[in-house]
């Protein structure tokens, strides 16, 4: 058993709300370089050397990629032999958004779904924990904007619609929501379990490097025929028209019950953000 | 060279006719800020028949919540806000004599009816590029609604501030354009 102090937590997650919101990464850095070259359309390049240039403008003054510093999602993979002490988890997570955010110049999203009155420090965080084995605690913020996130949806298709089913809703879907999640995008695509599992399964696969193969074969096929379809579409940079809609296609899949086919579809923007650190 | 027009609100209608789908156009001085909760507000204050807290007509409203401006900084990050949301209070807006909107993402067909009903323009700024066009902000300040935090109206200076005609009084879209022309069945 190792003790650890929630003021650890604290910290950390402050730091990574920052971090994450400032530096864009290595992965999307080439993803944006290779995207320059493939794009044919003259306005498609100029907006893509924007992002470039604007994400160095970031990266240097230590600003916001993007001013929709999103709500503050949060994976904690937890060692079953870890023993918190000091406070309570979620609250010391919270704490850590609240201190990031505040004192990092990052924008306060979160509000009262009626009033819509804003709740001023960003909290609650959207907190997902995982007991694994170990006696470490590995965190990641994913901090994910209101534009990509409106873009996407979970259904619940009949096991008769199969593969070709799935294609044709996401290629479909991403035709639809056009230019507003900021494309290029990142599809993020959950299939199986159930209603929340599938939707859970798409917010993960977009915390995988872009550019990386899926490890199951039969995924990493799927995944290149969508991005081949989705590509075909025209939306191109910003939705203006051009080769390069989404940058990559990331499946994460589970068995479902015999009676479904779950599909979920989060699309992640071109500030497709993440930070991780393992204590 | 592309050819780039400068526009320096507030704009008539005049200036509204030349201008069409596509072209490039630089903006300077005042412009307005307005997002979901601003827009309900201004759009009530409309149907109660009272004034509204900023002047509208010529002028434009940049659909963005911009983050903090760290010490130092006019602003902090300001790039456009998906605009379909803004679709339902739009129409409201232009009829009283509001010129432009400067978003991302398209826009409902009764927002391009109002458009050229009413002599508008929708402009699109690249959407994620929030530290780039932050430097185009030279002064912010909160003019009304300061309770909305992010989406209080701000009176923004700006100077050379880069966005593209997507809707014109003609009827044209750049989306629809744009995309026709790159999709491959």
């Amino acid at each position: 058993m190792r003790e650890m102090s929630v003021d650890h937590i604290t910290s950390t997650v402050a730091r990574l709300c920052k971090e994450a919101n400032y530096f864009l990464g290595n992965d999307m850095l080439s993803a944006l370089e290779k995207a320059v070259e493939v794009e044919e359309s003259p306005t498609g390049r100029t907006i893509l050397k924007q992002l470039q240039e604007n994400a160095a403008i970031a990266a240097a003054d230590q600003i916001p990629i993007c001013q929709d510093t999103g709500l503050a999602v949060v994976f904690l993979e937890l060692g079953q032999d870890v023993h918190l002490v000091g406070g309570e988890l979620e609250a010391a997570v919270n704490e850590g958004v609240r201190q990031g955010y505040g004192e990092g110049y990052l924008r306060k999203s979160s509000c009262h779904p009626f009033t819509r009155k804003n709740i001023g420090d960003n909290t609650p965080a959207i907190i997902h924990c995982r007991i694994v084995p170990g006696d470490q605690l590995k965190i990641t913020i994913a901090p994910k904007g209101g534009g990509s996130e409106n873009m996407s949806k979970v259904v619940m298709l009949k096991p008769a619609d199969g593969v070709a089913g799935i294609k044709k809703q996401v290629v479909e879907w991403v035709a639809q929501a056009g230019g507003n999640p900021c494309p290029p995008t990142i599809v993020g695509v959950g299939i199986g379990g159930t209603f929340e599992r599938a939707a859970l399964l798409a917010k993960e696969s977009l915390l995988r490097e872009v550019g990386s193969r899926n490890p199951d074969p039969e995924l990493a096929r799927l995944e290149e025929e969508l991005l081949v379809e989705i590509n075909k579409l025209g939306v191109g940079p910003q939705g203006l028209g051009g080769r390069v809609t989404s940058f990559a296609v990331h499946v994460k899949m589970l068995p479902c019950h015999i009676a479904s086919l779950p599909l979920a579809i989060n699309i992640q923007c071109h500030a497709a953000r993440h930070k991780e650190a393992v204590l | 060279m592309e050819k780039v027009i400068r526009l320096q609100p507030p704009i008539d209608d005049e200036q509204v006719r030349l201008l069409k789908a596509g072209d490039r156009v630089l903006i300077t001085g005042t412009i307005y800020t307005g997002r979901d909760a601003a827009h309900k507000r201004l759009v009530d204050l409309l149907d109660q028949g009272k004034e509204l807290p900023i002047p509208i007509k010529g002028q434009i409203i940049y659909f963005v919540g911009p983050a903090p401006a760290k010490p130092g900084h006019a602003i902090g990050s300001a790039g456009p806000t998906t605009s379909y949301r803004m679709d339902p209070y739009s129409p409201r807006l232009l009829a009283e004599g509001l010129k432009g909107m400067i978003g991302k993402g398209g826009r409902s067909p009764e927002v391009k009816a109002a458009i050229q009903k009413y002599n508008g323009l929708y402009f699109a700024a690249v959407g994620g590029a929030g530290a780039l066009l932050s430097q185009r902000i030279k002064k912010a300040e909160i003019v009304a609604y300061e309770d909305l935090g992010p989406e209080a109206i701000r009176r923004l200076e700006v100077e050379d501030f880069p966005v593209v005609v997507v809707n014109d009084i003609y009827g044209n879209d750049l989306y629809e354009q744009g995309v026709a022309a790159y999709r491959r069945d």
